[in-house]
């Protein structure tokens, strides 16, 4: 039997194909073909042997083909393509990146998040640069039912292993229940957020937690979950899902497939989803947490993707999904307060915290009295444009705003 | 030859022969001072040609059969027919049938259809090139195939030898997009227009015999004259000069990666908080991915100052027309023209004129403009924590890109290497570069998706970037960031024979490149 894994073909870089047949006798008796074979080929014979003997393969034919795949990209494959032939519990884990372990906060900033499909290594290693609040593993729509178990390894292993720079990681589970074998691989990860796709119900959130509960080493470190709403259904029960758990951070909308689902065709002005995308406002927000646009495809066109965010941020989103890194500072910027929203709200919250120091249970500006929701908002407007350095430090002290 | 090794300034261990002729060892930045005069051709005389000035010959085997073509023959041919050239082909083809050998190639540049010569290396009818030796002739080169020595110059160090009869042209043939029956030739026009001669220039007044070949002939005269006709030996008619589409691209492309499109962006973010560009500034764009990608960022930080770009220098892309359309740049020189709608510009617009490589590149002259650029972008293969550059040699030691004008544009006022960090696993930052290209002293700036590092000589610019924002980082950083993710590669093995020496811009050996084991 023959265990393989990976990508090859002319196209393929940062990733190799690896294919192993055990033997019984010989030892390890390796091929590497790699364009950077002078540079590495000892590098890769190293970590073959390596990768075998930790599973007690000590006689096997192994012919790599390699692309430039680093170190951990061509180790899932080797393990991926090993557990084909004998399957073992133990995982083949390089020493994990410190900075990726950090926890995010339950309201961080999340205008944007970058999807990158589970399986492709070339867009995982430079994605940390693009400035991303968040980037997303994807093990679901993005890889093809035959790769979903390679992308398993690749995925846990990109958490581990890529220099995600401060971004907040997120992995995107498969549709439950398969889903939930996901859950194992990325758990004990570096890991701060899993989507929960197609979500119907509050039960498969909490399905997902328990799951989450049971495997996280440190009860105290936070996963939080974001279930993405994607049918008729799911946006008639977009409460219950948002409050199934104290862990939910945030409720997405997946119009591709919400749209089919109704039976509509989805147009720019997005008429057909305008009750969907209100009603998921209206939830997320019922219950405290960040309602999140869904993605948009045509990639190519900044501008246009310019007047989604803006209207997406007018009716109450508070960040959308990107599917290219040229999407990301034009999702931010649209998400990104206002100058007028910023002057307004620093007014606000000078009034309110002059109120408060004088203990005046009343906010008033000018002659027009201020209610807490406007406050809250005009707090986190300050917030968000502190955060992305929209305001001078010291605006308290200005006569601006 | 092993024995007459000596250590050139800058470490490198080089012969004090190639090939049989003496040559100076490299000796510092702008040390070398050349001494006697220039190098001239056989004088000429109007009573040998006809009177009616028509030179025309039937075929190209006719011409060189006329110009005496022989076995040790010095035959030179331009590139700016690029990929898509069929002249430098034809000649050899025609060489091969007349049973000529060991002929030294000398063309100012080689690309991936000049593999077609291969078998001739092989079997001897050219003996070596002194050029530019691209993927697999590179690789040829490299396993020790060629019978001679390579030797590998820029734009301008080819200038230079053509000018200091260190390379006395036997013949140049000269592909011409439009030319007169007396020789009168310009790329303007015709069906593999090039819109520039600019690289055949020194050819055809050092050369002892000149053949145009145009596929556009034109009755006298032609106009311009990018090309005097009174250089000229003979002309040829040929059905095809080469493949327009891989002669011009219909379009050149701004990278579409989004790792370089970081490059490129915080590179021009550099060059305007250091003040590197301004109002009245000069600039030379090249015409890869992330060249175009900084010079369109560049472009819109003119617009939103208000500056204008005094001159750009070409190899022009439609990025370039585009400022000098809409006022952002007041001229482009132009030595090479890439794509249709620059060739459309040379045409029309009087502020975008050719000029030669003699002009802005050669060492040995009065002066070059390449000292006028206020910033180039370049790329590179390798730089090291030194700051020396190569451009010729990938880490493994295959050699397999040609020089261009990399080395020129070094003299440039800010010279800044714009690349990734690491290629499919290859750090690009060295201990010590594989074959020694250019000087660190010379580069003052590397950018790359994970940081800028800038030369510590360059204490005015450190001090600049100060309060920018930007990611400045030792090159000591930046190249330990590179190896935590890639690993450190190990260093390929070589020979001792010598495949192929790298000439600096004036004309002293910097470095040489050896023949790579097989492993």
């Amino acid at each position: 039997m023959e265990g393989t894994s990976g990508n090859r073909g002319p196209s393929v870089r940062s990733d190799c194909y690896v294919a192993i047949t055990p033997a019984t006798s010989g030892g390890i008796v390796t091929e590497i073909k790699s364009k950077s074979r002078v540079l590495f080929g000892r590098h890769i014979e190293n970590l073959v042997r390596e990768v075998l003997l930790y599973y007690g393969m000590e006689h096997a034919r192994v012919a790599v083909e390699d692309a430039g795949a680093l170190p951990w990209v061509m180790a899932a494959r080797l393990e991926a393509a090993i557990k084909q032939i004998a399957p073992a519990q133990k995982e083949f884990l390089l020493p994990e990146l410190p900075r990726n372990r950090q926890e995010t906060a339950r309201d961080r900033q999340r205008r944007s998040r970058l999807y990158l499909p589970g399986d492709q290594p070339k867009l995982m290693i430079n994605a940390g640069l693009y400035g991303a609040d968040g980037i997303i593993l994807d093990l679901e729509d993005a890889v093809a039912p035959s790769r979903k178990e390679d992308a398993r390894y690749l995925v846990r292993n990109a958490l581990r292993n890529n220099d995600l720079r401060g971004a907040e990681l997120m992995v995107r589970i498969n549709q439950l229940p398969a889903g939930l074998e996901d859950l194992p691989f990325v758990v004990p990860q570096p890991l701060n957020l899993i989507l929960i796709p197609k979500c119907e119900s509050a039960a498969e959130v909490k399905a997902v937690d328990e799951r989450i509960a049971e495997l996280n080493p440190d009860p105290h470190r936070k996963i939080w979950l974001m279930p993405i709403i994607e049918s008729a259904r799911g946006v008639l029960r977009a409460f219950e899902i948002a409050s199934a758990s104290e862990n939910v951070v945030a409720l997405a909308i997946g119009l591709e497939d919400y749209t089919a689902d109704i039976g509509a065709e989805r147009s720019p002005e997005g008429h057909e989803s305008f009750f969907a995308r209100s009603a998921l406002v209206n939830a997320a927000r019922a219950a405290g947490i960040q309602p999140i646009d869904s993605v948009f495809s045509g990639f190519e066109d900044l501008e246009e993707l310019r007047t989604v965010a803006s209207h997406a941020k007018a009716m109450g989103f508070e960040g959308m999904g990107c599917i290219h890194p040229a999407q990301i500072a034009v999702v931010h910027e649209g998400f990104n307060p206002g100058e007028k929203e910023i002057a307004k709200a620093a007014k606000i919250v000078k009034a309110f915290e002059a109120a408060e120091k004088a203990g005046i249970g009343v906010i008033a500006l000018g002659s027009k009295m201020i209610d807490a929701p406007v406050v809250k908002r005009a707090l986190r407007t300050i917030r968000l444009a502190e955060q992305n350095g929209l305001l001078n430090p010291d605006w308290r002290e200005s006569d601006e705003g | 030859m092993k024995d007459k090794l000596v250590k050139n300034e800058a470490g490198r261990w080089v012969p004090l022969e190639i090939n049989g002729e003496p040559v100076i060892p490299y000796q510092g930045v702008g040390k070398y001072i050349p001494l006697g005069y220039k190098y001239a051709p056989p004088l000429p005389s109007c009573a040998l040609y006809p009177g009616d000035g028509n030179k025309m010959v039937g075929s190209l085997r006719e011409a060189l059969e006329k110009a005496g073509l022989r076995d040790g023959m010095t035959i030179s041919t331009h590139h700016h027919l690029r990929d898509g050239d069929f002249v430098a082909n034809m000649v050899f083809d025609i060489a091969h049938e007349m049973g000529v050998k060991n002929l030294r190639w000398f063309p100012s540049a080689s690309f991936p259809c000049n593999n077609h010569l291969i078998p001739y290396l092989e079997e001897g009818t050219i003996s070596h090139i002194e050029g530019s030796m691209n993927g697999p002739l590179g690789e040829f080169t490299s396993r020790g195939k060629m019978q001679k020595t390579a030797v590998l110059r820029s734009h301008g160090g080819r200038v230079q030898a053509i000018q200091d009869g260190e390379v006395k042209i036997d013949i140049a043939v000269i592909a011409a997009p439009s030319a007169d029956p007396f020789g009168n030739a310009n790329g303007l026009t015709g069906p593999s227009a090039t819109g520039v001669l600019s690289y055949a220039d020194m050819d055809v007044r050092y050369a002892t015999h000149v053949i145009m070949v145009t596929d556009n002939l034109v009755s006298f005269p032609c106009l311009p004259m990018q090309i005097e006709g009174n250089y000229v030996d003979a002309v040829v008619k040929v059905d095809k000069l080469g493949l327009p589409e891989k002669i011009i691209s219909g379009t050149t492309q701004i990278t579409r990666s989004p790792d370089r499109l970081i490059i490129a962006e915080m590179t021009a973010r550099f060059c305007e908080h250091t003040g590197i560009i301004y109002d009245g500034c000069v600039v030379q764009a090249g015409a890869g991915g992330i060249s175009l990608a900084i010079a369109e960022y560049m472009h819109q930080i003119m617009k939103r100052n208000g500056w204008k770009i005094r001159v750009g220098f070409g190899g022009t892309t439609r990025y370039m027309t585009e400022m000098l359309r809409d006022g952002t740049m007041e001229y482009i020189l132009d030595a090479q023209v890439f794509d249709t709608e620059s060739i459309r510009s040379i045409n029309e617009n009087r502020n975008h004129k050719p000029f030669t490589l003699n002009n802005i590149y050669n060492y040995h002259s009065k002066g070059n403009f390449a000292q006028f650029i206020d910033v180039v972008s370049l790329g590179a293969t390798e730089i090291d924590v030194h700051f020396n550059g190569n451009v010729v040699t990938h880490s493994d030691g295959l050699l397999l890109h040609g020089i261009g004008g990399w080395q020129n544009c070094l003299f440039a006022k800010n010279t800044i290497i714009a690349l990734p960090l690491f290629r499919d696993r290859i750090p690009v930052i060295v201990d010590e570069v594989t074959t020694l290209c250019g000087p660190g002293e010379l580069i003052d700036v590397i950018v790359t998706e994970r940081g800028i590092a800038i030369n510590p000589l360059r204490t005015d610019l450190l001090e600049k970037v100060k309060g920018s924002g930007l990611p400045v980082k030792t090159i000591h950083e930046l190249k330990e960031e590179a190896e935590a993710i890639c690993g450190k590669p190990d260093k390929p093995r070589f020979t001792d024979k010598i495949v192929a020496a790298i000439k600096w811009v004036d004309g002293t050996v910097i470095d040489v490149v050896r023949q790579v084991t097989d492993y």
